[in-house]
């Protein structure tokens, strides 16, 4: 059988393009069988001996004072082996507090693993239930008797700074997390020498991630040991390694994180969860393992929430198209803890560096604030800001087209930053290291046959089919460098390693600091690998999620993986072949220079005529080193790191068009069809990085269409369940077409930068232009408040 | 009077087990925890990702939603047994070749929604397979590649 595979990237041709390279190769992922197998290894799988459940009584209310825990029924439960309160569990796990140095003035509340005297969110867990079954803990849950004295919640960002406003956290003075105030330019000469201003408010619904696997953790603490074992479904196992060993009190060799299968991560399984912080503190005091898996209720209203922010915004533009200036108030609420250890100013931080990143225009006004609230909590979540940040700035773009007659990709390609004006930086002073937004908009612009696609569109207007276009030019954070949390005070490591070696039959194995959650870092790592090293890909083996069995990294988040993970992989190759190659000279009496290793093979480099298979040479260096020269000793295992220096980010950019037609008596959208052409520098795989954005595009698409936590006034959200929290599903989802412009970054021989993030950065604005676009000519208010739900959208046509 | 346990005998995979069961226990979970089939997942237990879908008496169902002790007497099969019966191995290297599984935890539940549809033989549209997967829940792919594969399989399992 043929598959199809995607075709859309152009041929690699560098100093990476060794004999049997596999870079630019879509080769399969090589652990994917088991997975259709049903002999995966998800940590909600897990069984061990003496292995206990927990579960959570959590707070029915968004703030109350907690006035009493009664356990004594709970405890007399069948199969009940423990009943913890908070304040016990205290005792054995300390709070933390999830503020950054380099987040100026953010400041937050120490947080518990469980509600010591007051919930402040409905869904915080006040008293954990340890029983042989969790069904039993779970009946057990309903015994226990919690005293609630309700406390009025603070729900409403827009009024959590006023006066009379309670302050969630008296000790901090008032309810504001974070504020950035960031001018660059001159914004009020920009808006005076403006020939029109768009002024509009966006706003951004609260939506989570809900992976498909809910988060889930086995804590081990063995006394014999002194050792705690977290088999644990995280995208980063050495920052969970640290603050497990920080907050029980152990030192970091003394705990092991663990991390096979992984059900979904998407951002949300890269924090500090109380109950799972709890459950490793519940193993540590009962002496046994303890498995929390959140059910899907649970999981609404504890895995972060994101997106929440309305932002009033202006852009100026001149007649002939020029942007002359961009402001932007931007206000999220955020829950009444700032996470820990990344915070959750974040999101805002970014919405400030990234809002007008891909345009020339210099003058630039905004303020960002993030203010606490009795809701669940809010922090980084898949494209973390780019959204917000990109609708924002392509709905100002595409609004000013509008109001001056302008073609909205004439306006873009008048102010898009010019493929050769690189480096360069943008607005808010972030630094790009080479973009090319003009190339991806003439390749999107022909890829979707924009022409042909107007001409239809005004076909179809004219017998009442309402069809839209939209764009989104945007602009990616990858690779970053410890600029992004390390200088900050966070033990979250921005460099990472691989580590290789050759077996004793040829093979080499490869242990990597980055993670695997379904993106193929491990397809991705073993690739660069094989290429740089010079064997077949099946003689790869790839090991990952292991704190004792791996180098020290960071893991897989912010589109780091390839990037960062395949660099410490191409150098370890290379270290490696040196190593075998200076061992293969000694036996062969050549020199390392006239030889090479292709296809699993030692070869003479000029001519590629065998010289000794790998497996003969591992034979000879493990088990007959005494026919090697007196004082030779072979080094067959090679590490190496890599952390981007020259750039805090690798900045990636593309541009993406939705069409979409809406049913103007429904207010339901279809969408017909979505395009996006990206820039993540080498593809190392094109499979890989085609299905990475495809599967970010459904995720921003979610966010425009359908997701939206609804909290009610009290703190009470309305829609926790996935039968009531709408996410995409196969019927309703586009085919999306996917093109690529290379332009590699310099900061690392492979020039890999990130894909993971792209499709959900711009995919929210695109779709939100091509509503307007189809609805414009109806008269319709411009829509800007996600998600752009039926009754929104005939609300904007002045039908409801 | 009703009994909470009940004793069942069910054909699972092909093998007869005979288990005593709290007539509260799902399927799943009794797959799951009772005979250590983990390859069907939960995700999200009222019945809408389709992570838990087994088969029962040769229909597809979702193990969230029917009771272990409604199974007294039935033959399920779960991934696991499937899998190893080679019934839909080109649909599961179709799967790999085409990277149609990101994460892998919808892959089960979606490899046996699919052969539901393609047992008929025929070669169904684009469409067609959308609205029949769109009762299983994928949050990595964006689904378009699973339908690519289900759409190969079709057409070269026509061409056979």
């Amino acid at each position: 059988m043929t598959m199809k595979i995607t075709e859309d990237s152009p041929p690699i041709l560098s100093a990476l393009d060794r004999p049997n390279s596999y870079i630019g190769r879509s080769v399969p992922r090589p652990n994917l069988a088991r997975l259709t197998q049903g002999r995966a290894q998800f940590v909600s799988d897990l069984t061990l001996p003496r292995m206990a459940h927990v579960a959570f009584v959590r707070s029915p209310h968004a703030h109350a004072r907690i006035t009493g825990i009664g356990t004594a029924a709970a405890k007399k439960a069948p199969g009940v082996i423990a009943v913890v309160t908070g304040a016990e569990l205290a005792q054995v796990i300390t709070p933390w507090v999830g503020v950054l140095t380099h987040l100026k003035g953010i400041k937050s509340a120490p947080q518990y693993a469980m509600a010591v005297e007051r919930a402040c969110w409905q869904g915080e867990a006040v008293c954990a239930v340890v029983a042989r079954t969790r069904a039993e803990a779970e009946d057990a849950c309903e015994l226990v008797e919690v005293g609630y004295q309700e406390l009025p919640a603070v729900t409403d960002a827009e009024t959590a700074l006023d006066a009379g406003t309670p302050v969630i956290h008296p000790e901090l003075g008032d309810n504001l997390t974070f504020e950035r105030v960031h001018v660059a330019g001159d914004p009020d000469e920009g808006f005076k020498d403006a020939d029109a201003v768009v002024e509009t408010t966006f706003v951004f619904g609260r939506h989570t991630g809900v992976t498909n696997e809910p988060r889930a953790i086995v804590a081990d603490w063995n006394p014999g040991d002194a050792r705690l074992t977290a088999y644990h479904g995280t995208q980063a196992p050495h920052m969970m390694q640290n603050l497990f060993a920080k907050h029980l009190g152990l030192e970091e060799h003394q705990v092991r994180v663990v991390t096979k299968d992984v059900g979904g991560s998407f951002g949300i399984k890269v924090h500090t969860y109380a109950d799972e912080m709890a459950t490793v503190a519940l193993s540590k005091l009962l002496k046994r393992p303890i498995k929390f898996v959140a059910d899907r209720i649970e999981s609404f209203v504890t895995d972060i929430h994101a997106r929440d922010h309305r932002v009033k915004a202006k852009i100026g533009v001149k007649n002939d198209g020029t942007i002359t200036a961009w402001e932007i108030d931007d206000l999220t609420g955020i829950g009444p803890y700032s996470v820990y250890p990344r915070t959750s100013g974040i999101e805002a931080n970014q919405i400030v560096n990234l809002t007008g990143g891909p345009y020339t225009c210099p003058n630039y006004r905004a303020r960002a604030r993030v203010v606490f609230q009795n809701k669940n909590v809010m922090c980084q979540y898949r494209a973390v800001g780019h959204p917000i940040a990109t609708a924002v700035t392509e709905g100002l773009v595409e609004l000013a087209a509008a109001k001056i007659g302008m073609d909205p990709l004439e306006i873009r390609r008048r102010n898009l930053i010019p493929d050769d004006a690189h480096p360069s930086s943008g607005p808010s002073g972030i630094k790009f290291e080479a973009l090319s937004h003009h190339e991806t908009l003439a390749h999107l612009d022909a890829m979707m046959n924009y022409a042909g696609l107007r001409a239809e569109q005004k076909r179809l207007r004219a017998q009442g089919i309402h069809r839209g276009i939209g764009f989104a030019s945007f602009i990616e954070v990858t690779n970053p460098s410890a600029a992004f949390y390390g200088v900050g005070g966070a033990k979250i490591s921005a460099q990472d390693g691989v580590t290789m070696k050759l077996d004793a039959q040829g093979a080499i194995i490869c242990q990597t600091g980055v993670t695997e959650q379904g993106q193929g870092a491990e397809a991705v790592i073993a690739q660069v690998a094989a290429s740089a090293f010079g064997v077949p890909i099946e003689q790869v083996r790839v090991i990952t999620g292991d704190t004792d069995n791996t180098p020290y990294g960071g893991g897989t988040w912010a589109s780091r993986a390839a990037g960062i993970g395949g660099e410490a992989a191409w150098q370890a190759g290379k270290a490696l072949r040196a190593n075998v190659l200076t061992c293969a000279a000694s036996i062969l009496q050549a020199t390392p220079d006239e030889l090479d290793i292709r296809n699993g093979l030692v070869v003479n480099r000029a001519t590629g005529a065998e010289r000794l298979p790998l497996a003969e040479l591992a034979r000879i260096a493990y088990f007959r080193p005494d026919t090697l020269p007196p004082g030779f000793q072979a080094e067959l295992m090679a590490t190496r790191h890599y952390v981007p220096r020259a750039w805090p980010f690798a900045f990636t950019n593309g541009i993406q068009a939705s069409y979409l037609e809406v049913d103007i008596e429904s207010g339901f959208v279809r969408l017909i069809k979505h395009w996006c052409v990206e820039d993540c520098g080498t593809v190392i795989n094109p499979q890989l990085v085609d299905e990475q954005i495809r599967g970010g595009v459904v995720q921003g698409l979610g966010g425009a269409l359908f997701e939206h936590c609804l909290y009610d006034e009290r703190g009470q959200l309305l829609n926790g369940n996935m039968a009531d929290y709408l996410v995409p599903m196969a019927a309703e989802m586009p085919d999306i077409e996917v093109g690529h412009v290379v332009t590699p970054t310099a900061d690392s021989e492979l020039g890999a930068k990130g894909a993971g993030e792209a499709g959900t950065a711009g995919a929210p604005g695109a779709v939100m232009n091509a509503i307007n676009d189809a609805l414009r000519p109806l008269g319709a208010k411009p829509l800007t408040d996600m998600p752009f739900t039926p009754g929104r959208i005939l609300h904007a046509l002045g039908r409801v | 009077m009703s009994e909470r346990f009940h004793d069942i005998t069910v054909t699972v995979n092909g093998e007869e087990v005979r288990e005593h069961v709290d007539a509260r226990k799902t399927l799943v979970d009794f797959l799951r925890d009772d005979l250590a089939l983990t390859g069907s997942h939960v995700g999200c237990e009222h019945g809408v990702c389709g992570a838990c879908t087994v088969r029962v008496d040769g229909v597809v169902v979702r193990g969230c939603l029917m009771l272990a002790v409604q199974c007294d007497g039935a033959r399920v099969e779960t991934i696991e047994g499937i899998a190893d019966s080679n019934e839909i191995a080109d649909l599961q290297q179709a799967f790999i070749d085409r990277n149609a599984l990101q994460c892998g935890f919808c892959t089960p539940g979606m490899l046996l929604t699919a052969q539901e549809l393609l047992r008929s033989g025929a070669v169904p549209s684009r469409d067609t397979i959308r609205v029949h997967l769109s009762g299983n829940y994928c949050r990595c792919t964006g689904y378009q590649a699973i339908i690519d594969a289900v759409e190969a399989v079709a057409k070269a399992r026509a061409s056979e």
